[in-house]
C-alpha cells in the first residue's frame, strides 16, 4: 500500500514560524467569535434554504431579505428571562448547556479553521505574533476532536436528567441510545482512512491527499466516507437522527425547559458541532486544503456544501424512530465498517 | 334532459395511480432481500431532488408561494360577505334603498336599524340607517333579502377595530358620488368563482 511521503509534510511544517502563547490566544479568540458568529449565521442560512425548499421565502422583514433577522434573534435569547424549574438540580441544570458549547469549541481547537497569518509589525502589543492556523496541532488530533464531540453528549443528558420533565427525561435517553449506536460507527469507519494514512493529525491527513482531486481519499473509501456522513448526522443531531429535541413526538426533548441564553448555547454548541463535522469531512476524505493560491476557498467551499448537505437532508428526509436508529447503526453500518476495515487491512498486507 | 349528464362525473382531468404495493416478506431470506433492496435503491436520493427542485423553482422560476400579505392580497371570492355597501343608481346617482326596512326585519342579530320617511314627492326616503358590526354576524341575509340590490357585501375584509361597538351609517357606506364610476356589482350568493370550471374535479365516489 501506498506510504505517505513525508517529504511533503516536512515542507509543509518548515515554514512556519515558531507558535507562541500569544498567537494560540488570540487564535482561540478568533475561532471563538468567528465561529459563532458563523453559528448564528447559520440559522439564517437554515431558515432561508428550509424555506427555498418549501417555496416559501423565509425570514424578509428584518434588514434586507432579512439579514438582520440574526440581531433581532440575538436581542431576544439575551433579553429573556433565564428561568431554572422549581424541581430541577439548579447546579447541573445550569452546567448543561455550558458542556454543550465549550465542547463544541473546545473540538475545534484542534481542527485547522482559517489560514495563518502574521499580524502586522505596526499593531502594539501583539504585532508580529504568528497565529497559527490550528490552536493546538495535536498529532491525535482525529482522536481529540471525536474525544471531545462525544463528550459533548454529556450536555444534552445532563440537562435532560436535571430539568425535572417527563420530556426532558425522554430527551436524555434518547441521547444515551443515540449516543451509544453512532459512535461506534463513527470510530469504525474513520479507522481505515486512518490505516491508510497511519496518522491521527489533520495535517497529516491534508499532505497525503495532496495533489489534486485524484488524491483524495473518497476515492479509495467511499464507504467509509458514507458511513461517516451517516454517523455524522447523529453526532450532531441532524434530521434523519434528531431523536433529542424532536418537537412533534417529545416537545423539545431535553431543551423543554429551557430559555433564553443557556437554550441559545445548546444552539450555537450545535452548530459549532456541524461546523466540525464539516471540517473534519472536508479534511480527511474530500482533499483538505492547500496553502498556496485559492486553497483556503476551496475548503471554505467544501465545508459550505457539507452545512449544505445538512440542511438539504433536513428539507427532504423524515426522521427516523429510536429503534430504527438503533437497527440501523448496530446491524447496518457497525457490521459493514468491520467489514470495510478488515478489507482495508488485508489490501494493505497484500 | 335525461340523467346523463348527472351521471357521467368525467370532467377535468385526474391522474389517480393505483399502488402496485408487495406484499410483506415472510421468510428471513425475504426479510433480508428486502433490506438490502431498500438500503441500495437510490429512493432516498429521489427525495433530495424532489427538494432541490422545488428550490430551483422557487428562486429561478418564480414559482414562490408567499404572499406578502400587507403588501400583496389575493382576490377573494365574489361569494365573500365582507363589510356591507350602500350602492346608488348608476343613472341618477340617487342611492338604490327605497326604504322597504325588510334588512332590519331579517337582519338574525337586530345589528340594522332603519327609520324613513316621505319626503317633498311622497317618496320612501332613509333617514336614519346604521350598522353595528359589533353584532353583526355577516351571514348575508339583508343583502339577499334586498329587493333593489341596495345593500351588499363589499370587498373590505380588514375590519380590526379597537372597540367592540362599531357603527356604521349610511353615508359611510353609501358609495361616495364623484366614484360612482368605479362602483361595483355584486355578483350575490349563486356566483361562482371565475376559475370555477378549473376547480372541477370528479370525486372518489363515481368510481
Amino acid at each position: 500500500m501506498e506510504v505517505v511521503s513525508y517529504r511533503n509534510v516536512e515542507t509543509f511544517v518548515q515554514h512556519i514560524p515558531e507558535v507562541t502563547a500569544l498567537g494560540v490566544w488570540i487564535k482561540a479568540i478568533i475561532i471563538l467569535a468567528v465561529i459563532s458568529a458563523i453559528a448564528g449565521f447559520g440559522t439564517y442560512v437554515e431558515r432561508k434554504v428550509l424555506a427555498f425548499m418549501q417555496r416559501r421565502l423565509g425570514p424578509m422583514h428584518v434588514g434586507p431579505y432579512g439579514l438582520l433577522q440574526i440581531i433581532a434573534d440575538g436581542i431576544k435569547l439575551f433579553t429573556k428571562e433565564d428561568i431554572v424549574p422549581q424541581n430541577a438540580n439548579r447546579f447541573i441544570f445550569m452546567v448543561a448547556p455550558v458542556i454543550t458549547a465549550a465542547t463544541a469549541f473546545i473540538a475545534l481547537a484542534a481542527v485547522p479553521v482559517f489560514p495563518d497569518f502574521t499580524i502586522p509589525e505596526w499593531i502594539p502589543v501583539i504585532g508580529g505574533t504568528f497565529v497559527p492556523s490550528i490552536a493546538s496541532d495535536l498529532n491525535v488530533g482525529i482522536l481529540f476532536v471525536l474525544g471531545m464531540m462525544a463528550a459533548g453528549l454529556y450536555g444534552p443528558l445532563l440537562a435532560g436528567m436535571a430539568q425535572a420533565n417527563k420530556w426532558g427525561i425522554i430527551g436524555a435517553a434518547r441521547t444515551a441510545i443515540q449516543f451509544l449506536s453512532y459512535e461506534v460507527v463513527t470510530g469504525l469507519s474513520i479507522l481505515a482512512p486512518i490505516m491508510i494514512v497511519g496518522s491521527l493529525s489533520f495535517v497529516d491527513f491534508n499532505a497525503a491527499q495532496a495533489g489534486g482531486v485524484a488524491n483524495w481519499l473518497v476515492w479509495k473509501q467511499p464507504v467509509a466516507f458514507i458511513l461517516f456522513l451517516i454517523a455524522g448526522f447523529a453526532e450532531t443531531n441532524r434530521t434523519p437522527f434528531d431523536l433529542l429535541e424532536h418537537e412533534a413526538e417529545v416537545v423539545s426533548g431535553y431543551a423543554t425547559e429551557y430559555s433564553g441564553m443557556r437554550w441559545g448555547m445548546f444552539f450555537i454548541g450545535e452548530y459549532a458541532n456541524m461546523i466540525t463535522i464539516s471540517v473534519i469531512a472536508a479534511i480527511v476524505f474530500l482533499g483538505g486544503y492547500s496553502t498556496e493560491g485559492l486553497g483556503w476557498l476551496w475548503i471554505m467551499l467544501k465545508i459550505a456544501f457539507f452545512f449544505f448537505l445538512m440542511l438539504w437532508v433536513r428539507a427532504a428526509w423524515p426522521h427516523v424512530r429510536p429503534d430504527q436508529l438503533m437497527w440501523l447503526c448496530w446491524k447496518v453500518l457497525m457490521p459493514i465498517a468491520v467489514i470495510n476495515v478488515v478489507i482495508t487491512g488485508i489490501v494493505m498486507m497484500v | 334532459m335525461g340523467l346523463e349528464q348527472f351521471k357521467n362525473r368525467n370532467v377535468g382531468q385526474q391522474e389517480y395511480v393505483l399502488l402496485d404495493l408487495e406484499h410483506t416478506p415472510q421468510t428471513p431470506m425475504g426479510k433480508f432481500k428486502q433490506v438490502v433492496k431498500r438500503t441500495f435503491k437510490p429512493e432516498l436520493f429521489v427525495g433530495l431532488g424532489v427538494t432541490m427542485r422545488e428550490m430551483i423553482n422557487a428562486l429561478f422560476k418564480g414559482q414562490m408561494h408567499t404572499i406578502k400579505y400587507p403588501f400583496e392580497k389575493l382576490p377573494i371570492s365574489p361569494r365573500y360577505r365582507a363589510i356591507h355597501e350602500m350602492l346608488r343608481l348608476l343613472e341618477s346617482g340617487h342611492y338604490r334603498c327605497i326604504g322597504c326596512g325588510l334588512c332590519e326585519k331579517i337582519c338574525i342579530s337586530n345589528c340594522i336599524t332603519m327609520d324613513t320617511r316621505y319626503d317633498e314627492n311622497q317618496r320612501k326616503e332613509v333617514s336614519e340607517y346604521t350598522i353595528n358590526f359589533g353584532r353583526c354576524i355577516f351571514c348575508g341575509y339583508c343583502a339577499e333579502v334586498c329587493p333593489e340590490l341596495a345593500i351588499v357585501h363589499g370587498p373590505r375584509y380588514e375590519t380590526a377595530s379597537e372597540q367592540r361597538a362599531s357603527f356604521s351609517l349610511f353615508e359611510d357606506m353609501l358609495t361616495p358620488i364623484d366614484k360612482l364610476n368605479l362602483q361595483q356589482e355584486y355578483d350575490g350568493f349563486g356566483a361562482v368563482t371565475p376559475n370555477a370550471d378549473e376547480n372541477i374535479k370528479k370525486t372518489p365516489l363515481a368510481y
